[in-house]
């Protein structure tokens, strides 16, 4: 069989030096920790630009920035946050850890690959933040790049800030294929025995139909960003039309700006997706291990992850309503977005029924778990507003889209990061997170985030445009929305401020934190069940374990505890689960 | 392991065929794909998606000739060789078309000659692709440069729209460099047929995934002929 001789030669030398162990290794638990602290390192600076914008937004006289840094902290905010936090993190971070162990792996399937895509990310981060000490500093053309405003001078970054954020993109891009292409082959044909496609947990499913997405949205986002550099340094006209900037006739003409909006929300829909779909499967674990009952409808949570993916593929135009695009499109563009809803609602369903009439522990994972629920479904439903052609046209390009897209994209997932970290980190490290510290993070956070983005919404609906330095002058602003400006700025400082409670409680509990044990939350799914916490090289000590059920067994009738682990051999308990499938594991 | 694994999980029946086996396949445990290896599934995945990028690349050309106001250039002229005097439309193209799909020709043998072991064979027929591999880049780099003579630029085109210098640079000059990068693949795996790296392995399978990417890249250069070069 070709499987066991590509087994053979897999072999899992266990690293000796504390350089192969921790800088250069090739284990997905390491390659896992380093890609979460440079995805949270690096968000951290996101969090502060975010800080300063804010600052100027409720304090115009401050003077904190100027009008082009604004437009600079903006532009590398909105990437950070989006690309080299959220998507490094789910894929790189949560991927990378939880597969192997999930499936009973002892690694990925090519280890060193897995190395590489952790430098090239390393290397795309350090590129993009490289982009500040540049002439000119980074480009401030707004997350979406647009062309031509994104190449034509004028534009803070113009010359140099813009290479640097496409090159760091590119760059991204081939560590993002290389981990995706690891982490679908490791899914598809590097499970444990007995570990059907249909007994994997929730979080992998999530993540494997995000790896995919990756795999095909990717190119669309570095097909756009070969031209643009292209257009930028060589001068072709891919993107530019004729254009006069600064009274002169640029050396452009007959391209396409709608082409890169086409390329680039190609990618930048399904991106929402390849950051929402593993916060889904990583939330819907939470909430069934700490609300101790079965996930409610798993197959239907299976299939309605396969359909965002798929349809997320069909919607990218809704970003696109008013540019200029034949209204015709944003017909099919509406339902196709409309339809999207129906997986959604199904899962926000699945997880309200989860939760009915279950033994709910309000552990801060699950605090969190629930906070993302309701922050989710709030900023879903301002999508539905959005997402209709004619509510879309007053409210685009208003502070009621940058109230959706936080709530929906931004806060909802950071929400999971948090829980899930909360839940993980006694497998990492085999200590606890301190609890009260952490139920203060959740309510700071969650409150605040209400505090911030609700009042955003009115200011949308009023009419306050998003992406401007200042509202000064402007006679349909009323003094109540500057007031409010300042409210939000207020709070937003506060929230930022208050994550120093989670980076504490992350440091201090890795070395001080109460010892776990094994298996600290009674959890059913295999990466509890290790025969060492933290697992060890090869994770699985003499022989990988056999898996006899699904991930989901919590207060059978019958059991002697309230959760059967998926290595337990007695059989399944006729759950509507799918069953034993026809390679059921006897062993 | 094989034996008593296949034991476990009850494959001892006979497999079943068509669609059931496909049923069987995606609820088995273990592995999606049985008889496939983990090279051969992320070299699948990862043409999958390449395709979307030169897809998405071939789909950005014809935006961007839809809306210059400039007229295109007719290729039949613009890629025409004279030989003894006589203008020979898509002479060149045509011939580097050939020698690519013979490639993929050179290329099937040699994965062939790997399973049956005859590894000088296997690296002769490598040694092959990648002499037909390079004189397509060489070929390449002749129009290139009778092109650049002819004034033709990624700024700029004498002929007409600039987008068709833009284009043209850009989408072969991509399909270059994977065509380069796969002669040095080849060029690495022939030198490990002939070192015996497979036959103590036992296993050719490495040719093959090789293979998969050189044919790939030629089903590429079919779509690029056809649409940039004969439309």
């Amino acid at each position: 069989m070709a499987y066991s001789a590509a087994a053979e030669t897999h072999e899992h030398h266990e690293p000796q030096s504390f350089v192969t162990r921790y800088i250069w290794s090739q284990d997905h638990k390491v390659i896992a920790i380093q890609y979460s602290l440079t995805a949270i390192s690096v968000g951290l600076v996101a969090l502060v630009l975010s800080g300063i914008m804010r600052i100027q937004l409720g304090f115009p006289d401050s003077g904190v920035v100027d009008a082009a840094t604004y437009y600079q902290f903006m532009t590398m905010h909105g990437m950070i946050m989006v690309v080299y936090l959220l998507t490094a993190l789910f894929l790189g971070g949560f991927g990378n850890y939880l597969i192997p162990l999930m499936l009973g792996a002892r690694d990925m399937v090519f280890p060193y690959v897995n190395m590489l895509s952790y430098w090239f990310y390393l290397l795309s981060v350090i590129v993009l933040l490289a982009s500040f000490f540049v002439p000119g500093g980074p480009t401030g053309a707004g997350w979406t790049l647009y062309p031509p405003q994104a190449i034509t001078p004028g534009t803070p970054g113009a010359d140099w800030g813009i290479i640097t954020m496409l090159v760091s993109l590119a760059i991204f891009i081939v560590a993002a294929t290389m981990g995706g292409l690891n982490y679908v082959t490791t899914v598809l044909q590097c499970r444990c025995p007995g570990m059907t496609l249909m007994r994997m947990p929730l979080s992998i499913w999530g993540i494997f139909i995000a790896s995919i997405m990756a795999l095909l949205a990717f190119p669309a986002l570095f097909v756009a960003a070969v031209m643009l550099i292209m257009d930028n340094t060589l001068g072709t006209s891919f993107f530019m039309p004729a254009v006069i900037a600064m009274g002169q006739q640029l050396d452009h003409e007959g391209g396409s700006p709608l082409l890169f909006q086409h390329l680039f929300w190609f990618f930048g829909h399904p991106e929402v997706y390849i950051v929402a779909l593993p916060a889904f499967g990583l939330v819907s674990d939470l909430i069934s291990t700490h609300a101790r009952k079965n996930i409610f409808g798993y197959h239907m949570m299976v299939w309605a992850i396969v359909a965002i993916g798929v349809l997320s593929f069909f919607v990218w135009a809704h970003h696109m309503y008013v540019s200029g695009m034949n209204l015709s499109f944003g017909y099919f563009f509406a339902i196709s977005t409309l339809v999207i809803a129906v997986p959604t609602a199904i899962k926000v369903y699945n997880w309200i029924l989860t939760l009915w009439r279950g033994d709910i522990h309000l552990t801060v994972p699950m605090l969190f778990a629930v906070g993302f629920i309701i922050t989710f479904v709030v900023g879903g439903l301002t999508g539905l507003f959005l997402g209709n052609v004619v509510v879309d046209i007053p409210l685009a390009d208003t502070y009621f889209v940058v109230a959706h897209f936080h709530m929906v994209m931004g806060v909802a997932p950071i929400l999971v990061v948090f829980g899930a970290i909360y839940h993980w980190f006694p497998k990492l490290t085999g200590r606890m997170m301190n609890e009260r510290l952490g139920q203060l993070h959740f309510w700071i956070t969650f409150l605040g985030t209400y505090a911030i983005y609700f009042p955003m919404h009115y200011l949308g609906v009023l009419g306050m445009p998003r992406r401007y330095y200042a509202y000064e002058d402007y006679a349909f602003i009323p003094q109540s929305a500057h007031d409010l400006n300042t409210f939000i700025t207020v709070v937003a400082l506060a929230v930022a401020i208050s994550q120093v409670l989670f980076l504490v409680n992350l440091v201090w509990s890795a070395f001080h934190g109460k010892p776990s044990g094994d298996n600290p939350w009674n959890a059913a799914s295999l990466e509890w069940q290790t025969p060492d916490t933290p697992p060890k090289h090869g994770n699985w000590g003499a022989s990988v374990p056999v898996v006899h059920r699904w991930p989901y067994d919590y207060n059978v009738p019958g059991a002697p505890r309230d959760f059967i682990p998926q290595t337990d051999p007695r059989p399944e308990t006729g759950e509507p689960h799918g069953g034993p499938g026809p390679q059921e594991g006897k062993a | 392991m094989t034996d008593s694994t296949a034991q476990q999980q009850g494959t001892s029946d006979p497999p079943r065929s068509g669609w059931q086996r496909v049923v069987d396949d995606w609820s088995a445990d273990r592995q999606t794909f049985p008889r496939v290896s983990w090279g051969k599934t992320m070299m699948w995945i990862f043409l999958l998606s390449d395709t979307f990028v030169f897809g998405l690349l071939l789909v950005g050309y014809m935006a961007v000739r839809l809306t210059t106001p400039q007229p295109w250039p007719d290729t039949s002229e613009v890629f025409a060789l004279t030989v003894a005097g006589v203008e020979l439309p898509l002479l060149l193209i045509a011939i580097m078309t050939f020698i690519l799909i013979t490639s993929s020709g050179t290329m099937a043998m040699a994965v062939n000659y790997g399973y049956q072991r005859r590894r000088g064979l296997a690296a002769a027929f490598m040694g092959l692709t990648a002499l037909l591999g390079l004189s397509f880049v060489g070929m390449q780099a002749f129009e290139w440069t009778d092109l650049i003579g002819k004034g033709v630029r990624p700024w700029d085109n004498p002929m007409g729209a600039p987008q068709f210098g833009a284009a043209f640079f850009m989408i072969t000059g991509f399909h270059g460099l994977h065509v380069s990068i796969g002669v040095v693949l080849l060029l690495i795996i022939a030198r490990r047929v002939l070192r015996g790296d497979y036959d103590r392995s036992g296993n050719y399978e490495a040719v093959e995934i090789t293979g998969l990417y050189w044919h790939f890249v030629d089903l590429v250069w079919v779509f690029i002929f056809a649409f940039f070069y004969l439309l």
